[in-house]
């Protein structure tokens, strides 16, 4: 019995019912959820399992004198302990980070920033670990830190990095984008040109579970099992083979259960690193969960790009070039996690939704003495920041034209006939027709009389604001010709099984961490081969299980694996083919499909069904001359060119004047994109991104102090929206199908974190108006809205 | 202590946190641990039949005490109507905030059965999800409330009358 049988649909507005393959479906993975019998990391319980803590350092920068672990390691219960030191008798200090750096997995020589790893305990019990930490004496020799990324690259600057060969300074990378000529020249000779500094302070994704991991490690056959919070178990796997030096056989990577990931889960931590080694020195299993200060102080950030952006137009709103120099700031260690030729991520397309004659980013990445990251929370690999940057921008333009902004983006829409469109910076838009997407949204949100609602109670001196971002993403990396990860290119494996009674199983790379992949990919197939959802399993998140992939991040699955999915299940459907044509005793050529079943052309009574070919696939009878038995097929699938969605969002905000609280009154998003796989779970991802942007825009900031205290280490600090910050969402959709894609989906798990924030932020501004503001950094708490107001200047972030 | 209608004894350290003996003690680990700080409530379970948090009350407290947990929300193989409501409207994704909802859930339509779209909002205030966004969970326990509605013949709180109330 499964969800699609017991329950009648609600009634949205999308809910084509179909009872196989694609419409609205409740969920297959929920039975489990919501009886508590969901599986997570820290509910992995073994035999005489131990458990890790690890000491982190207390101070961003100082040298290392000295660590004590005599009085934790007579602590009764403790069973290890272990520093940085004995791991460099491993060669297991450092590891590689996913872009290419190394990054400490304990400290030897320095420590880079607070709350870094420095030691760990592994002890009988949780409790126990913990209290050993305290027994451990480290003895600092303070150096000055590096906060603000503005000053990393002053000479005077102490050098973070001092553990590379021959680095003297605190430089990264430098990245360019674009024509630095052509849009100067734009830029000369153009009418109007207006320049904003616009900062994306540093949030972290905070999911509701921490980062863990349990490994296992068997002495006799040397197999490492690890459980572990991880959004790419192959790509992990891989690493902890070279890290390691373990054979890659021999280690099978579990991803249960996430508690939400948001990119978060993307890298290797310390922590699973240092489980690993504690079960191999213990020849226990050895489990780590990290608390939520250790998450939010340690492990990957998102944004934190200081950047000037410059659009120039004509008189009467035509743009014609973006311009824009970043200053990204990276942390102690280079842990972004995007593809090696995209040190940027995809922030190349920060030219937007716009037909543009020019473009250019010129972008230099530093590193500071903070938590290591970049790529994550929803990011879609800097796309975020991207489609912040211009759509700040084009309202600035707005304001200074003194033009309608939805006017003004309309305006400058690629048009539908321009598609595939190559932008200025390279990037090839596979599909889009965003004016109507934009009327849609201004029809839920009734935009004309929003505008006269504002004039009637501003003259009441009401303080109301109306926002409106229209996003381009990219997504669903990517060819494997331009992407990869560490040498790991970027196409996804996938297998179908038909069993003989025309069950079946699915085996996906990817790795749900919420999106329900369980249900999603099940639709998939079912479209493709007529079986219904209930009688297909999807395996998932187990190395030993499923064929090699990158992971679930960047919106990729269902551009990925989700292609994958149907492609594999058309092979099995090929080959269905031929056996039916043996068991109907006609040709190919005269076998129509239709859903479940092929018949005679012409003849309809005359057809057997995907089960009887099943069945005759595995059974005694005779099979066409060269067609094997069986029915399965595996596929690896190259993605053509990313997908690109697009959406339109307009937020209505309220500020009080009296405390200048912002409460967002409506959020409207319509959403594209492409094919609609299962609406139910598109909308829940819309809506999940969209109290991020509520976040991100009004609450969340990653702080530190001039001394390098990180100032948003827990849950009191680090200000997550609750069901009281956030509206009703009203949502809506247009259907632009990816020309590439087989079923012309296009992914969409991230793209309202993508384009939710400069709506909300450019609804702010609307709002303060009447106090000629231009441009308000984020997060928009009520002490930085009250400093606009006043004209006060806005302490930098 | 009595957890989910059963009689437990054990001998504990003082400072163990309630969530811990229910999830490393007695393995119910449908309730889970998030914050630390009374922020995030996915350790939400019932102390006499009040939503607390349990990351923040010592096992000892609770001695002498019911607690009911996720785990004993379906009654007799039916499901309790807030956990049909989360599946029917889409009130979860990752799963894990789940559980702390749907029993602060559970205790807002025992008290008040037909709460308003706010009153659900204010009740769950003390939780974080960081998946749905909430508009669906509010609506699960709108759900919720509409498919029990009737079959609540008395007005007793008793856990027992709501499971075995209409859940289909």
């Amino acid at each position: 019995m499964t969800a699609v049988d017991q329950h009648p649909a609600a009634a949205f507005e999308d809910n084509d019912q179909k009872p196989v393959g694609h419409g609205r479906m409740l969920r297959k993975e929920d039975p489990r959820f919501i009886r508590g019998k969901g599986r997570f990391c820290d509910d992995v319980q073994l035999p005489g399992m131990l458990h890790l803590a690890i000491l982190r350092s207390p101070v961003a920068h100082a040298r290392i004198v000295s660590i004590d672990t005599s009085a934790a390691e007579a602590h009764p219960k403790v069973k290890a302990v272990v520093t940085g030191a004995a791991l460099a008798e491993m060669g297991l200090a450092w590891m590689p980070t996913l872009s290419g750096d190394v990054q400490a997995v304990l400290a030897t020589d320095k420590v880079r920033f607070q709350g870094q790893e420095v030691a760990f305990v592994v002890a009988e019990d949780r409790y126990a670990a913990r209290d050993a930490l305290e027994l451990i004496d480290v003895e600092y020799d303070l150096l000055e830190p590096v906060i603000d990324a503005r000053r990393a690259l002053d000479p005077s600057a102490p050098v973070i990095r001092d553990d590379l060969d021959g680095k003297r300074n605190n430089h990264v990378f430098d990245w360019e984008t674009g024509d630095e000529a052509a849009t100067e020249a734009v830029f000369a000779a153009a009418d109007v040109a207006v320049t904003q500094d616009i900062v994306y302070p540093r949030v972290h994704p905070a999911p509701m579970e921490t980062c863990g991991s349990v490994a296992d490690y068997d002495r006799i056959d040397g197999r490492l099992t690890l459980w572990s919070t991880t959004q790419a178990p192959h790509a992990h796997r891989t690493l902890y083979a070279i890290v390691a030096g373990l054979p890659e056989h021999k280690i099978r990577v579990i991803s249960p259960d996430l508690g939400g990931g948001f990119g978060g889960k993307v890298p290797i931590y310390p922590g699973y690193v240092c489980s690993i080694v504690a079960s191999i020195v213990t020849g226990k299993p050895v489990k780590w969960m990290e608390d939520r200060s250790e998450n939010l102080t340690s492990t990957g950030f998102a944004r934190d790009y200081i950047m000037r952006g410059e659009i120039a137009a004509t008189r009467d709103g035509r743009i014609l070039a973006v311009r824009t120099n970043v200053l990204a700031d990276h942390g102690a260690f280079n842990g972004v996690a995007a593809p090696v030729k995209y040190p940027a991520g995809f922030f190349g397309v920060f030219t937007g939704s716009y037909d543009l004659e020019a473009a250019y980013c010129k972008m230099t990445a530093v590193y500071t003495n903070k938590a290591p990251g970049g790529v994550a929370y929803a990011c879609s690999f800097r796309i975020t920041e991207a489609v912040y940057l211009i759509e700040r921008l084009v309202d600035c333009l707005a304001y200074e034209l003194k033009m309608d902004p939805v006017e003004l983006r309309i305006k400058n829409f690629i048009q539908p006939e321009q598609f595939p469109y190559k932008t200025k910076t390279g990037w090839v838009y596979d599909s889009g027709d965003y004016e109507p997407t934009m009327r849609k949204a201004m029809e839920i949100a009734g935009y004309d009389e929003l505008r006269a609602e504002q004039v009637e109670r501003r003259a009441r001196g009401e303080l109301m604001g109306i926002g409106i971002s229209f996003f381009t993403e990219a997504v669903g990396a990517g060819p494997r010709k331009d992407m990869d990860i560490l040498g790991l290119g970027m196409a996804d494996g996938c297998e179908l099984r038909v069993h003989p009674t025309g069950k079946a199983v699915v085996r996906l790379s990817v790795q749900s961490q919420g999106q329900g992949h369980e249900t999603t990919f099940a639709q998939i197939v079912a479209e493709e081969i007529g079986i219904p959802p209930a009688d297909i399993d999807v395996v998932h998140g187990d190395t030993d299980q499923t064929p090699f992939g990158l992971g679930t991040y960047g919106s990729r699955s269902t551009p990925v694996s989700g292609a994958a999915a149907a492609l594999v299940a058309r092979k099995v459907r090929d080959k269905a083919r031929l056996i039916a044509s043996g068991m109907l005793e006609v040709s190919v050529a005269d076998l129509e499909w239709q859903k479940g079943s092929f018949h005679v052309k012409g003849d309809p009574t005359k057809s057997v069904t995907i089960q009887d070919i099943a069945m005759r696939a595995h059974g005694a009878g005779d099979l066409p001359e060269g067609v094997e038995g069986g029915l399965e097929a595996q596929i690896c699938y190259n993605p053509e060119n990313l997908t690109y969605p697009h959406g339109a969002y307009i937020c209505v905000v309220d500020i009080d004047p009296g405390t200048a609280q912002v409460k967002v009154r409506r959020f409207i998003a319509v959403d594209d994109c492409g094919t609609r796989i299962n609406p139910m779970i598109i909308e829940g991802q819309v809506h999940g991104g969209l109290t991020d942007g509520v976040g991100m825009a009004l609450m969340e900031m990653i702080a530190f102090d001039e001394d390098g205290n990180c100032l948003g280490g827990s849950l009191m600090d680090y200000l997550i929206p609750t069901s009281l910050e956030v509206p009703d969402w009203e949502t809506g959709f247009t259907v632009t199908p990816s020309p590439h894609h087989p079923i012309g989906a296009k992914g969409v798990g991230e793209s309202a974190t993508v384009g939710s924030p400069p709506a909300i932020v450019n609804a702010v501004v609307d709002a303060l108006k009447p106090f000629g503001i231009r441009h308000a950094d984020m997060p928009l708490t009520p002490s930085r809205v009250w400093d606009a107001m006043r004209g006060a200047p806005q302490p930098p972030i | 202590m009595t957890v989910n209608g059963e009689e437990v004894t054990r001998e504990i350290e003082g400072r163990l946190l309630l969530i811990h003996f229910l999830r490393d003690h007695l393995g119910l680990t449908g309730t889970h641990w998030g914050c630390d700080t009374s922020n995030c409530g996915t350790c939400v379970v019932w102390l006499d039949g009040e939503p607390v948090k349990s990351c923040t009350v010592l096992a000892a407290m609770a001695g002498g005490h019911e607690v009911r947990t996720v785990e004993d929300l379906e009654q007799d193989g039916k499901l309790d109507p807030v956990q049909q409501g989360f599946m029917e409207c889409h009130g979860l994704q990752c799963g894990f905030c789940t559980p702390g909802m749907m029993m602060t859930a559970r205790a807002l339509l025992d008290r008040n059965p037909d709460p308003s779209a706010q009153e659900i909002r204010e009740a769950i205030s003390g939780q974080i999800c960081r998946c749905t966004g909430y508009a669906t969970i509010v609506r699960s326990v709108q759900w919720a409330a509409a498919h029990e509605a009737g079959s609540r013949t008395d007005e007793t709180d008793s856990p027992e009358t709501v499971a075995t109330g209409t859940a289909s």
